[in-house]
């Protein structure tokens, strides 16, 4: 087609040039969306990086608070949120690994797997502060479990369940059918061909898919605020029946009912990087390992 | 043990198992029911969702969650003005547009955005958004409508932009080539074939999007102004469902009809996420793209 014929083409008396102008606008309004959304997260984080990274010592991730929270270092709190994060995984990965593996492996279609998927993602629209409310009327009252690391890293688990599901279940899908079939045919049982085959090849998608929604755990406030999270602990906690200081919890709490809400911001600026810094690094961890795994994939 | 039997065993704990969710999904409910029922003792169920009075803490208290809601709503929906733009046409730009290597990055960076805590998000919108507002548009508080929306949108933006991405990820080859050999320009082939096509998983992704946005709680406590009242104007501050159950219940008694009135509220919060979700799973179910045989 010449230019003159391109000119000339129409399609409900549009012409072409009119067609690529609309294009170019087009793109550009979409390439200008993903520049403004890198753009909020590259601003959010540098923000807090220039804000935060004075106040980080050694004496400020080793040291308790003093003064009122207007001196001294965070350390309860890192530690809290390191139990609780721990808790919640120990309970909730291999709980939704084995859930993800029956939908995968075992479950026909029908009304009971129908039944679990809904659940699954029912569960995962919960709001978190109804988590929180539910770990408060299940754990703390009802089971008298109280305000502690038990109550808030149960909570926590219920909730980053079903993303260690879908995780779990996407790398399950993605291990290549011949390699059960292969398993099966050389006489292993489906026990077998899942323990010894599918799983070990499943593992590292299923780690790294899981670490990038447990991350959500760590930075979680609402679950924790009724459950396990103290503004202030005197000890360290010395059994799971302890209440806990928490990152995020520490700085809701400075940086809203605080009395010295100015006086506590460089903290507040502190709590926040290191909060971020622990859930983002763990993050591009889980992001650059699952890069390189696929590139070195081999089927 | 024979083989079978020891396999079938096997079989029924992982099934045991994978029930836990719609356990722990079951044990939400019977939980805030049991903890949010005896406020219908002191209000009737219409003076407690349409009231418009929410002083819990008076005497007599008057649990009215109308404001509450009303609050929750506009957030929401503004928050999604934001984001359903942003989260829709990065995922057609990830899907459609970017060059390999680029759409990995922005791939991460959404990823990222996801992973980024919510109460850092709250405070992100304390100390800067809060502040630019009250001087820009000289305002008595920057804690409102507008700064909730606006921070909420961004932690909307992954859940919509990432099952968007599926949603025309999935779309199959065929109808783009098609729409090329008809002559069609790459805008037209997005926005006359891929989209539409797409448009049940597109859809699936703003519900969720918003579930989330009406849903978090950090974020609208920290920087939504907390004030129980029906807003004027989109700078007048809200107090959202979340926000009211997270700030209050610490200083409720355990037991008192303030306590229950929260895990009432909690109950409404509760079955509005779930619609929600049940709308996003029937969507997806009914509209699965089962390739181009199916239209």
């Amino acid at each position: 087609m010449n230019t003159e014929a391109v000119a000339r083409f129409r399609v409900r008396g549009t012409s072409m040039k009119w067609r690529y102008l609309r294009q170019h606008v087009f793109f550009a309004v979409v390439r200008l969306s993903a520049l403004m959304i890198a753009l909020a997260l590259g601003g959010i984080i540098i923000y807090i990086v220039v804000n935060g990274i004075s106040v980080i010592s050694w004496d400020f991730i080793t040291l308790p608070p003093a003064d009122s929270m207007t001196q001294g270092g965070i350390m309860p709190a890192i530690l809290g949120t390191l139990y609780l994060t721990i808790g919640a995984i120990a309970v909730a990965l291999p709980l939704g690994v084995v859930s993800a593996i029956y939908l995968t492996e075992y479950a026909k279609q029908g009304k009971f797997i129908r039944l679990i998927r809904t659940g699954v993602n029912c569960l995962a629209g919960v709001p978190s502060v109804v988590f929180g409310l539910f770990g408060l009327g299940f754990f703390v009252v009802y089971l008298h479990f109280g305000s502690c690391i038990l109550s808030g890293a149960m909570t926590l688990a219920a909730l980053i369940l079903p993303t260690i599901i879908g995780a779990s279940e996407e790398a399950l899908k993605a291990v290549p059918q011949m390699f059960r079939e292969a398993s099966l045919a050389l006489g292993a049982s489906k026990w077998q061909t899942i323990y010894k085959i599918i799983l070990p090849t499943a593992l590292p998608g299923i780690l790294t898919g899981s670490i990038l929604g447990v991350g959500r755990a760590a930075g979680e406030t609402a679950p924790i605020m009724f459950t396990a999270a103290a503004f202030f602990t005197a000890k360290l906690p010395g059994s799971i029946f302890d209440e806990v200081m928490a990152l995020p919890y520490h700085i809701y709490v400075l940086a809203t009912a605080g009395t010295h809400i100015e006086q506590t911001r460089p903290i507040q600026y502190g709590t926040v990087l290191v909060l971020v810094g622990l859930v983002l690094g763990v993050d591009l961890i889980a992001i650059i390992v699952r890069g390189y795994m696929r590139k070195k994939k081999r089927w | 043990m024979s083989r079978h039997l020891k396999e079938a065993i096997i079989k029924s704990i992982f099934a045991v198992f994978a029930f836990v969710s719609v356990l722990i999904l079951a044990l939400i409910v019977v939980f805030l029911f049991r903890e949010g029922i005896p406020v219908f003792k002191e209000v009737s169920v219409v003076d407690f969702i349409f009231g418009k009075e929410w002083y819990p803490t008076y005497d007599p208290p008057s649990y009215g969650i109308w404001s509450l809601i009303v609050g929750s709503v506009i957030v929401t929906v503004f928050s999604c003005l934001i984001a359903v733009p942003l989260g829709v046409l990065s995922a057609v730009y990830i899907s459609e547009m970017a060059p390999a290597s680029i759409k990995d990055v922005v791939k991460s960076i959404i990823e990222l955005l996801a992973g980024l805590p919510s109460v850092v998000l709250g405070f992100f919108g304390m100390v800067v958004v809060a502040p630019f507002l009250q001087e820009t548009f000289d305002l008595p508080t920057g804690l409102n409508i507008v700064n909730a929306s606006v921070i909420l949108a961004i932690m909307a933006i992954p859940t919509i932009s990432s099952i968007s991405e599926d949603a025309l990820y999935a779309v199959p080859q065929e109808f783009k080539e098609a729409s090329y050999a008809l002559g069609a320009t790459k805008y037209e082939t997005i926005a006359k074939v891929i989209v539409p096509a797409a448009l049940s998983g597109i859809s699936t992704a703003v519900i969720l999007g918003m579930a989330r946005a009406i849903g978090e709680t950090m974020v609208v406590l920290m920087v939504a102004g907390g004030a129980a009242a029906i807003p004027e104007s989109i700078f007048d501050s809200v107090r959202p469902m979340p926000a009211s159950i997270a700030a209050e219940m610490g200083e409720a008694p355990f037991g008192s009809g303030h306590y229950h009135a929260l895990f009432a509220t909690g109950i409404v919060l509760f079955f509005l996420t779930l619609t929600f979700n049940l709308i996003a799973d029937y969507i997806s179910r009914r509209f699965k793209e089962t390739g181009s045989a199916t239209l």
